[in-house]
């Protein structure tokens, strides 16, 4: 198959700014010049020229249709984006979280006002509670890595309340950056633990690592290899005897939705991805949702309100007393739309609906691992079936051509399907993680596979095209050097940097 | 316009393909010779000057005589301003040393000098951190940080550094005993530091996933390092770069690079002590080793910091041992060893031990 993107420019410039498009005076839509102004703002803090693009409305729409023909996105091609769960988006969420009774509501609204969205919430942390084995869920993180910062603070406010010091948290050297990062930021000590030879936590290495100082073990379960970690029982113990807790990094719950629960596995603290596991959309950094789970004993410290019910007088209400709450972690109740996306979803799927998702999740991640044994230039580290996601390492194919996992990945592209995740986990030489997802067919599967023995070949017959890839999208390699340390993201440094 | 030098170790690494391990020593490079062995530095430097002459960058070039880096000049097609002499078949490391000398005297910006450990060690004797080095790998042993991963990395980072400039930094140079590594022992000595560009990517392979930035790394770990200090303890600081950025971060400038230093209260309180200065500051008190690993075999006791002995680590204990390492530097040596001398202590350190990687961030890794 032949794929060529879309590549709207003017010369050699791509489609321009929304800004370049602007024209003083052109309209829209036009607002009444004579609605009063009901708070009268101090003139301070008024703004007098707001700087915003001025355009007609098929202008705007144009220039955003155009952007998305520049783009992968799952409507339109394979997406198998290793760990970021990249399954379709079913378009019924979008039309209920489009309604107007979830779209036109604001968070000041008085309580009986709003009787179905708080009941929505109820419903869904209870949901949600079931599916990971603990007893409450705040639905306020707005990411996954919001949720393990919660997560974190929540460990900390436990240890605090018993009046003990905890300051190491340990995270596997799989686990995701975000781990990392979370638990320094809550002020914790990270201590790493290699995986042993089997791709999974190494316990002599954990049993070192844990002491009185251990606050905490960070586990993505299947780990970010997309193996279960099988020895989670003797893992939990040896933490939980040390007198630490257990959380539970949801990035993957997809290989295990339904199957087994974080909660029984030993977990404490549960991190959900709804942008993943539950289908609701990924965008640039937002708007996503990361409701935090944890077990009855770490319940008085979630953040509040919570959502509570009333049998007496038959009504859901905001509860705002709770005192050794760790306080705030974000404005009103969350992501209110993504949480209508998530709980349209978990009705339409009921429970043999999510036990499917993993079992389909996980055996398309298998079908294409096996496929894959007979391309050459890829092979697998750690032996035995995975859950919903594979690692395979480039290294055989960069010693044969000298070809790259990164040239094999921007490479697939040309092919009009994504890139995997590459080079993470870092532990993988040359790394590729694949994560196919349950929507995708078997075709879908093949046209991979497919692909990825015509790269192969390609490399060895003219390695150049792969290192020049991608040819036949809207932009060419980028230089991720460059882009993450001088990166541009506004009008205002452009125009800054024009000058 | 900048100035380049080049110092071409002719008989380098002709000692490897033979199984010699090196050639330190004339009785040596006889040897090679008899078994059959072939100069390999030679066209290795023409490699390297070809890259340079490739990337169109302006410099004059400074060689030294024959086989030390005119013959090797002319092949590559440059003109060159030759100075010394020596005698054609049989140079020496005396002649290292007076070429680096002579170099240093005419004001180079840059020597380049294809060689191995050995080659390294001889010049850094004659101007110590005095001129950057750049080192063009072609010797047996390549223990010190100094070499870029090929002679083609070896002309590309050259270039960059006479067109644009890049920082530099200090780097080991590390020599093993040769008659000991014939015999299957590795000892290798710290033989001091070198001043070189540093350039992450082509100067040494880093595994994905370590950040490269070196220098920021160590002051992440220092500064940490330094939240962890108590008053009233005394901090015994081995010898290394990443050390050393512990105690430029409180402040102290002239800590010892190859030797021990002693710190109290966040201050320098003895220079360059010996294993007995140690153990009289120490009786009885408090004190934390810091250290890092020495060299690319990983050794955390027992290379280049022999002053921390066994009655040391013993008085301090073994859990009042802080170990630092940069991830670049851990992706080069993934395991640690110990070699304190007394091997039932070496066995107490074996298994995992936490390492100091990062502003809080500490990794298990295992003693081997």
């Amino acid at each position: 198959m032949t794929y060529r993107q879309a590549r709207w420019a003017r010369g050699e410039c791509l489609e321009p700014l929304v800004f370049e498009l602007s024209r003083a005076g052109r309209k829209g839509v036009s607002l009444h010049p004579e609605v009063p102004a009901r708070i009268k703002i101090p003139d301070n803090l008024t703004r007098r020229s707001l700087e915003l693009p001025e355009l007609s409305e098929p202008q705007v729409v144009r220039h955003y249709t155009r952007l998305s023909q520049m783009n992968y996105g799952v409507d339109l091609v394979f997406y198998p984006i290793g760990s970021c769960t990249m399954k379709y988006n079913p378009k019924v969420c979008d039309e209920l979280a489009g309604a107007e009774e979830a779209a036109c509501i604001h968070p000041h609204q008085a309580e009986e006002t709003v009787q179905g969205a708080l009941e929505l919430m109820y419903r869904l942390e209870r949901y949600l509670a079931e599916i990971a084995g603990v007893s409450r869920v705040c639905l306020q993180p707005s990411a996954g890595a919001h949720g393990e910062l919660l997560g974190m603070l929540l460990v900390r406010a436990y240890h605090k309340s018993k009046g003990e010091s905890r300051t190491e948290v340990i995270v596997p050297d799989s686990a995701h950056g975000t781990n990392f990062a979370s638990a320094a930021m809550a002020g914790f000590n990270v201590i790493i633990v290699p995986s042993n030879n089997r791709g999974r936590v190494d316990l002599k290495a954990l049993r070192a690592a844990v002491s009185e100082k251990t606050a905490a073990l960070m586990l993505t379960n299947p780990n970010t290899l997309g193996l279960f970690e099988d020895e989670i029982s003797e893992i939990a113990k040896t933490v939980h005897t040390a007198g630490g807790l257990l959380y539970y990094d949801g990035a993957n719950m997809n290989g295990i939705l339904g199957k087994v629960r974080p909660g029984d596995m030993g977990f404490d603290i549960v991190h959900f991805n709804l942008h993943k596991t539950f289908s609701t959309p990924h965008g640039g950094g937002g708007p996503g949702a990361g409701p935090v789970g944890v077990v009855r004993k770490l319940e008085k410290f979630l953040p509040g309100p919570v959502v509570e019910y009333d049998r007496r007088r038959k009504r859901y209400y905001l509860d705002y007393n709770r005192p050794k709450s760790i306080g705030k972690i974000r404005s009103f109740y969350g992501n209110f739309g993504v949480l209508v996306k998530a709980y349209t979803y978990l009705l339409m799927m009921g429970k043999e609906g999510l036990e499917e998702v993993a079992e389909t999740a996980v055996l398309n991640a298998n079908y294409i691992m096996r496929k894959m044994a007979d391309v050459g230039g890829f092979e697998v580290k750690f032996n035995g079936p995975c859950k919903h996601e594979v690692v395979f390492s480039a290294e055989p194919l960069k010693r044969e051509t000298g070809v790259t996992a990164r040239d094999v990945a921007k490479r697939l592209l040309d092919y009009g399907m994504h890139a995997p995740t590459y080079y993470f986990p870092p532990i993988v030489p040359e790394a590729l993680m694949v994560e196919p997802t349950e929507t995708e067919t078997k075709e879908e599967l093949d046209r991979f596979v497919a692909a990825m023995d015509e790269i192969a070949e390609e490399a060895r017959l003219s390695p150049e095209k792969l290192r020049a890839a991608p040819t036949a999208t809207a932009i060419g390699r980028l230089d991720e050097v460059k882009a993450s340390r001088e990166p541009i993201l506004s009008w205002k440094m452009y125009r800054k940097l024009a000058k | 316009m900048k100035k380049l030098g080049l110092i071409v170790n002719p008989i380098a690494g002709m000692g490897g393909r033979v199984g010699l391990k090196g050639t330190n020593g004339a009785d040596v490079v006889a040897k090679a010779l008899k078994l059959g062995a072939k100069p390999v530095s030679s066209a290795r430097a023409v490699e390297t000057l070809r890259v340079l002459t490739r990337a169109g960058v302006e410099f004059e070039l400074i060689t030294y005589q024959d086989e030390m880096g005119a013959a090797e000049a002319s092949e590559a097609g440059l003109e060159a301003r030759v100075v010394g002499r020596i005698t054609s078949g049989q140079t020496t490391a005396e002649d290292t040393k007076n070429a680096a000398g002579e170099m240093l005297e005419l004001g180079v910006d840059l020597i380049l000098a294809a060689g191995g450990d050995g080659t390294m060690s001889d010049i850094i004797e004659a101007i110590g951190t005095q001129v950057p080095v750049l080192g063009i790998p072609t010797g047996v042993k390549m223990h010190s940080a100094t070499f870029a991963n090929t002679p083609e990395s070896a002309g590309q980072v050259a270039a960059h550094f006479l067109s644009e400039g890049l920082p530099l930094r200090d780097a080991e140079v590390m020599d093993i005993d040769e008659d000991a590594y014939r015999e299957n022992r590795l000892i290798a000595e710290l033989k001091g530091y070198a001043r070189v560009p540093y350039e992450p990517v082509m100067m040494q392979t880093t595994k994905e996933g370590s950040t490269g930035f070196e220098l920021a790394d160590q002051k992440a770990i220092a500064r940490w390092t330094i939240e962890l200090m108590e008053r009233g303890r005394m901090y015994i600081l081995g010898p290394g770069t990443t050390t050393r950025a512990v105690a430029e971060e409180l402040g102290i400038y002239n800590s010892t690079l190859l030797g021990v230093d002693l710190i109290l209260d966040f201050k320098l309180l003895v220079r360059d002590v010996n294993e007995r200065q140690i153990l009289e500051a120490i009786k009885g008190k408090p004190a934390t080793i810091i250290v890092s690993p020495i060299g690319k075999q990983g050794f955390i006791l027992g290379r280049g910091n022999q002053q921390l002995s066994p009655a040391v680590v013993r008085e301090v204990g073994k859990k009042n041992i802080l170990v630092l390492t940069t991830p670049h530097k851990f992706s080069l040596t993934p395991t640690l060893k110990v070699d304190t001398g007394d091997s039932e202590l070496d066995d107490e350190f074996r298994g995992y031990i936490p390492v100091i990687v990062g502003y809080l961030q500490t990794r298990m890794v295992k003693v081997v």
